[in-house]
């Protein structure tokens, strides 16, 4: 099993693997909406793939629904590891 | 009565280079495009044409079709914020042999290594065969009819004919065509090559008596169809007319041509009717040319058939010399290049041939291009493309 889940640490998780869908890393915040950022659904699903293999929780349907921001990503994926 | 259809945009990338002149040029010239037994696109980057999120959104063969696409709309001058018609009489019909097979190949190797929680999620939108219709489409924003066509080597010439059936029946009033392939991979050069239709030596020979098959290559063409008057009337400039097309199935065999060309003759017989010109008209023949024994032979002996004697007053050469086989792009880039090379009244050579075939006796424009022999008439060409499975497609094209 993964080691703890902190905020911080799945925050970097999202940050390092933003830029690899053609983010520009000075435009992503907590409070960047994955609208703005250009991030789709298929982006969502490659996202979550990363999350899952780093912290074993999955974002599926209408978890990917919730999310808006980054920071409901974070949020998420530290809540649901808990 | 049927709308005439002209060719007013076209773009190419090939292993000669990226754009459609520098393949015709290069191609005139005796330049190749085959290094260590294949015709990679080694000039072609995609981070120099395509934003980061637009080059992992597609298998390379898409991006050869993204690529080629901007440079074809710019010729015709098309204004990408503001389409010259009504966009849902605007289509896009794009061919491919194999589409994206690197994807799946990669796919299946993470499968394998990782299991199934690694497989890419975009695996299937990149490597279905209609990835490259559907994203120039929306590249575009062409709402008309959008659809793939697949006939492996034949797949790009079935697509730039049915664009052509489209316009000239009232359903478009242009469409968005051609065909793009990236079948450089492992598991796609092994089979080609177990199935013994590479050539052992790397040597792309169309026609000569030593050719001992063909060498793969990697491109994609764009071509830009619009109906004539509507073209005229936004002020276009066209580059050529598609007079019309032929198609036939050889039903004979999985893989080989019939030996006799019957079914390419009759294509080529279709493609004259069905352009209302007689053989004498034909000024140039872009060959499908592949360098494998089973084709030239039969090829010959369908333009020599369908043709009559008129085939051995005419040049006929093959692209593929310079490039490889492009499979289901060849048509289109193929095409492309006839284009130019009729624009220019111009036969390029067929390149490394030297060795005559006994029966195979037509004029292959061996090394060096030549002028048409035309007088100032108009200058008509053929383009042949045929694939496995027996589908045979000729093109008929007059510059203008």
């Amino acid at each position: 099993m993964p080691a703890t889940v902190t905020a911080d640490a799945v925050e970097k998780t999202i940050l390092e693997a933003l830029p690899q869908f053609g983010v520009e890393e000075s435009d992503i915040s907590r409070d960047s909406t994955f609208e703005d950022l250009d991030i789709d659904s298929l982006d969502l699903t490659e996202l979550s793939q990363i999350i899952e293999e780093e912290y074993g929780v999955t974002i599926k349907g209408d978890d990917a629904r919730k999310i808006k921001t980054v920071g409901d990503a974070i949020d998420l994926v530290v809540s649901k590891a808990g | 009565m049927k709308r005439q259809v002209v060719v007013t945009g076209i773009g190419a990338v090939s292993p000669l280079g990226v754009g459609a002149n520098t393949l015709y040029e290069r191609w005139r010239d005796g330049s190749s495009g085959i290094e260590n037994g294949e015709g990679a696109a080694t000039e072609f980057d995609p981070t120099d044409h395509l934003s980061v999120k637009e080059a992992r959104r597609s298998d390379r063969f898409a991006q050869f079709a993204m690529v080629a696409g901007d440079e074809a709309l710019a010729q015709a001058g098309w204004d990408r914020n503001e389409l010259p018609y009504d966009t849902t009489r605007i289509g896009c019909v794009y061919g491919t042999g194999i589409g994206g097979i690197g994807t799946l190949e990669r796919g299946k190797e993470l499968l394998i290594e990782h299991g199934e929680k690694k497989v890419p999620p975009l695996s299937v939108p990149l490597m279905m065969s209609n990835a490259a219709a559907g994203m120039l489409a929306m590249r575009y924003g062409l709402h008309g009819d959008s659809f793939g066509t697949v006939s492996a080597c034949a797949a790009s010439l079935h697509a730039i004919a049915q664009a052509t059936r489209m316009i000239q029946y009232g359903d478009a009033d242009a469409v968005v065509t051609g065909g793009a392939e990236a079948a450089l991979t492992p598991l796609s050069k092994a089979a080609f090559a177990r199935l013994e239709a590479l050539s052992p030596r790397g040597i792309s020979q169309p026609f000569d008596a030593r050719r001992d098959g063909f060498v793969m290559g990697e491109g994609g063409a764009v071509l830009v169809l619009e109906d004539a008057e509507k073209a005229a009337e936004r002020g276009a400039t066209p580059l050529a007319k598609v007079l019309g097309f032929g198609a036939t199935s050889d039903a004979h065999h999985l893989t080989a041509p019939h030996p006799e060309g019957t079914g390419a003759a009759a294509a080529i017989r279709k493609a004259l009717r069905d352009s209302g010109i007689e053989p004498g008209q034909v000024a140039y023949v872009n060959a499908h040319g592949t360098s494998t024994p089973l084709n030239d032979r039969a090829e010959t002996k369908a333009i020599k058939d369908a043709l009559g004697d008129r085939a051995m007053q005419i040049p006929v050469s093959s692209t593929k010399s310079a490039i490889g086989h492009l499979l289901g792009a060849a048509g289109a880039v193929e095409t492309t290049a006839t284009i130019l090379a009729l624009r220019e009244r111009i036969a390029p050579p067929t390149l490394n041939w030297e060795e005559r075939e006994e029966g195979m006796d037509l004029d292959y424009v061996p090394g060096k291009a030549k002028p048409l022999d035309i007088n100032g008439g108009p200058a008509i060409a053929l383009t042949n493309a045929f694939g496995f499975g027996g589908h045979n497609v000729v093109v008929c094209l007059e510059a203008l």
